[in-house]
């Protein structure tokens, strides 16, 4: 008998006070008991619903029957089936929005939910099972993966187990792309992602770090070596600021700087040898994801104050709604229809030699009310006139998104970019301009989701094998 | 892992070490930077490139022990290793085409400046080298800035080596003299560059500065780097390292260089004290 509770179970948390001063994970996991009694609520749909709702498709219910059985090991093959990356898509998916948004239980009351179990069946498997997987035939194909972020793991991972030899170039010091330098630990342990990075690599994957495709080799050049297809998953690229006055201050940051300098670089430890502002005050401009993640960091490096500044209302948020209640809830302060206008800094007119001269104080900003729908639908939002204040900050945190990285597109031959230098593709495939080049992520649609580029490095590994086969 | 090929003392505060990392050696261009780590917990140090052998896949690097980092991996040896090594960076200096050059370099900047220098001059190009350091016990690289200029002067704010001043007096006096120069490139200290470029300005003479800002990445993912051009915000690891001199707000970089000195400091202590110990 399916459980009928109208209310999936909640996911354990820690307290949230505790939690502000640490960078432990908030979310603590299902544990068997739990993980068992929401399986049941899955009504096993002959049709699927949620499976549409997945960019990767991951076979839903069939992997909740085999936690009904108990055969959590049995789940995790059917997940991993789909999904090169399960811990993390169990942690950092926007279910509500993907899967869990076509859940027949979603009509009256909540879904299934869908992204703990899978959390739940991951984090088992972690733990419980060492035995290496079965490495596959290889078929003598080689493919080059640019940048290991969630496109280019996933990619990756696919086409690895098709028996591709396949070579991962990262440009940083460590792979994870995205989720070691931007997704704090709090919400993504970075020691979940080696695991899954080791995975990959047991299936005979290598990892190349420190090499910047596009400079320390061209894509012509990963050709030369005998690459026979390569794949483009090389991320955001340079963050946004808002062309306001004080942007250039000491103390304000874009969101990518302060989160790599505490994430990707440890500043958040106190034996770190990465600099970081320990502010006090700190406004985070910005409402999506990585607002929350920077606004939250800062609030665990010591803020006592952290505010989320953004020119819409609540409504129109982009983060995700668990995010949002996660910040409300650990007391980050919304000023909501609030524009920044200008940036302000000290400056002592009597000693040029002041240390304190050019770090921020402050910043100006406006409030805004909600005028006519724009093009994206969204209210836009319209300056009240007059009515400018000062927020008493001492470090600005800019999270207003970015564009996309120019290093690979200014040193490939035939590499057709849009208007925002996005890399053009065919959506079906992630096919570029060019022959055998294949893209997907960040690079492709600007900033977006670790599920969506997961999607595409999984599109384009299907692809790449289709067309190497047919070679 | 990277291999240290050689290891030299230029003077007591800088260190000239030769890397094992061929595939940078391949591209590298003056101009261009590299990103190191010396360890498992380092900070990711960008350096400019101090020339490179591409036979023996090697690149050369030139730096002053300034902080922690610095510090650390002035206490590697010869035959050790360092964690990362990446690169090339940046974009290369623009020398095609050029006639007649004055190449102004200060302190460790003075690095950087030579292969720079001998690119122009293979490229047979007039360079003019002004040089400059605080004391004659730490000039760096003088006679290999001799082989690659057509002139050579060598300042010291104290006089005890070359000519007494700073390097923008002769600057000024060669160009008042009439030489013309299709170019003045300044690497050295910002103050210097600056003034390089108040001494151009007037005479109008194209002037290219390189810039080294505080930097995570080096790939344009993290905008730590950017600084004002032309009153528009640039990134220094993908739109320059070098930028036109009359263009940059110098005063704002250096207000942003001095973001961390006071956590630099203690670092730059805490590291002594532990190698003290350790001869204890």
């Amino acid at each position: 008998m399916p459980n009928m509770s109208l209310k999936k179970n909640p996911m354990p948390v820690q307290d949230p006070i505790e939690r502000g001063r640490n960078f432990n994970e908030v979310a603590l996991g299902y544990d068997e008991a739990t993980a068992l009694d929401e399986a049941a609520r899955c009504l096993n749909c002959k049709n699927m619903p949620c499976v549409s709702g997945c960019p990767v498709n991951v076979h839903i219910p069939e992997f909740i029957a085999k936690v009904r059985e108990l055969d959590f090991e049995g789940a995790y093959q059917v997940i991993n089936k789909s999904s090169s990356l399960p811990a993390v898509c169990g942690r950092v998916c926007p279910q509500e929005t993907q899967c869990e948004s076509k859940c027949v239980r979603g009509i009256k009351g909540e879904a299934v939910g869908i992204g703990r179990l899978e959390r739940f069946v991951a984090d088992w498997h972690n733990s419980h099972c060492t035995e290496a997987p079965k490495l596959p035939e290889p078929n003598g194909h080689k493919v080059a993966i640019v940048g290991s972020g969630p496109s280019g793991l996933t990619c990756a991972g696919d086409l690895a187990k098709l028996g591709y030899k396949v070579t991962v170039f990262e440009a940083l010091h460590l792979a994870g792309g995205v989720l070691v330098y931007g997704i704090p630990e709090f919400r993504l342990p970075k020691s979940i992602v080696q695991k899954e990075v080791d995975t990959l690599k047991s299936l005979g994957v290598d990892v190349e770090t420190n090499v910047v495709i596009g400079k320390t080799l061209t894509v012509d050049e990963l050709f030369d070596m005998g690459y026979e297809a390569v794949f483009i998953g090389s991320g955001a690229g340079l963050p946004r600021f808002m062309g306001i006055p004080g942007e250039s201050l000491k103390g304000v940051y874009s969101a990518n700087e302060f989160l790599t300098r505490s994430n990707l670089m440890k500043a958040y430890k106190s034996d770190s040898t990465t600099p970081i502002l320990h502010a006090k005050k700190v406004a985070v401009v910005g409402g999506g994801n990585v607002a929350m993640d920077a606004a939250r960091t800062a609030l665990r490096m010591g803020a006592e104050k952290v505010y989320i500044v953004y020119r819409r209302s609540l409504e129109e948020l982009p983060a995700r709604k668990e995010e949002v209640e996660h910040a409300m809830e650990e007391g980050i302060e919304f000023r909501l229809l609030n524009n920044p206008t200008q940036i302000i800094g000290f400056e002592n007119p009597d000693d040029r030699r002041d240390p304190r001269n050019g770090f921020v104080t402050g910043m100006e900003c406006i409030r805004m009310e909600l005028g006519e729908p724009d093009a994206s639908g969204r209210r836009s939002p319209v300056e009240v006139p007059g009515s400018e204040f000062v927020l008493d900050v001492d470090c600005v945190i800019i999270a207003i998104g970015t564009s996309p990285n120019p290093l690979i597109k200014s040193t490939t031959n035939g590499l057709e970019v849009n208007r925002k230098g996005g890399i053009v593709v065919e959506e079906s495939t992630g096919l570029t301009s060019r022959e055998g080049v294949y893209a997907g992520g960040d690079a492709v649609t600007g900033a977006a989701t670790v599920i969506l580029a997961m999607g595409a490095g999984k599109t384009a590994a299907k692809a790449i094998d289709e067309y190497l086969s047919a070679k | 892992m990277y291999k240290i090929i050689s290891k030299k003392e230029l003077n007591p505060t800088v260190t000239m070490m030769d890397i094992e990392a061929p595939l940078v050696a391949a591209k590298a261009q003056p101009g261009q930077f590299i990103i190191l780590r010396v360890d498992e917990n380092g900070e990711r140090i960008p350096l400019t490139v101090a020339g490179c052998d591409k036979e023996k896949g090697t690149v050369k690097i030139i730096f002053q022990i300034l902080g922690a980092s610095t510090e650390l991996l002035n206490h590697k040896n010869e035959g050790e290793f360092i964690q990362d090594f990446v690169g090339p960076l940046g974009r290369a200096t623009h020398t095609e085409g050029l006639k007649k050059v004055a190449i102004v370099g200060g302190g460790v900047g003075c690095a950087i400046a030579l292969p720079v220098a001998q690119k122009l001059h293979e490229l047979g190009c007039e360079v003019h080298s002004i040089i400059g350091f605080r004391s004659k016990d730490l000039l760096i690289l003088e006679d290999e800035f001799k082989a690659a200029s057509d002139k050579l002067i060598i300042m010291t704010d104290d006089g005890s080596y070359g000519e007494k001043g700073v390097v923008t007096v002769p600057l000024k006096r060669l160009i008042e003299e009439g030489e013309q120069y299709d170019e003045v490139i300044a690497i050295g200290p910002l103050i210097m560059m600056k003034f390089v470029t108040l001494t151009t300005k007037p005479f109008n003479i194209k002037t290219i500065v390189s810039m080294n800002p505080i930097m995570i990445d080096g790939t344009g993912m993290c905008g730590g780097c950017r600084l004002t051009v032309g009153g528009k915000t640039k990134f220094a690891c993908v739109d320059g390292p070098e930028f036109d001199g009359f263009e940059v707000d110098f005063d704002e970089a250096m207000s942003r260089g001095m973001m961390y000195r006071s956590f630099e400091q203690e670092q730059r202590e805490h590291v002594c004290n532990l190698f003290k110990k350790e001869v204890k």
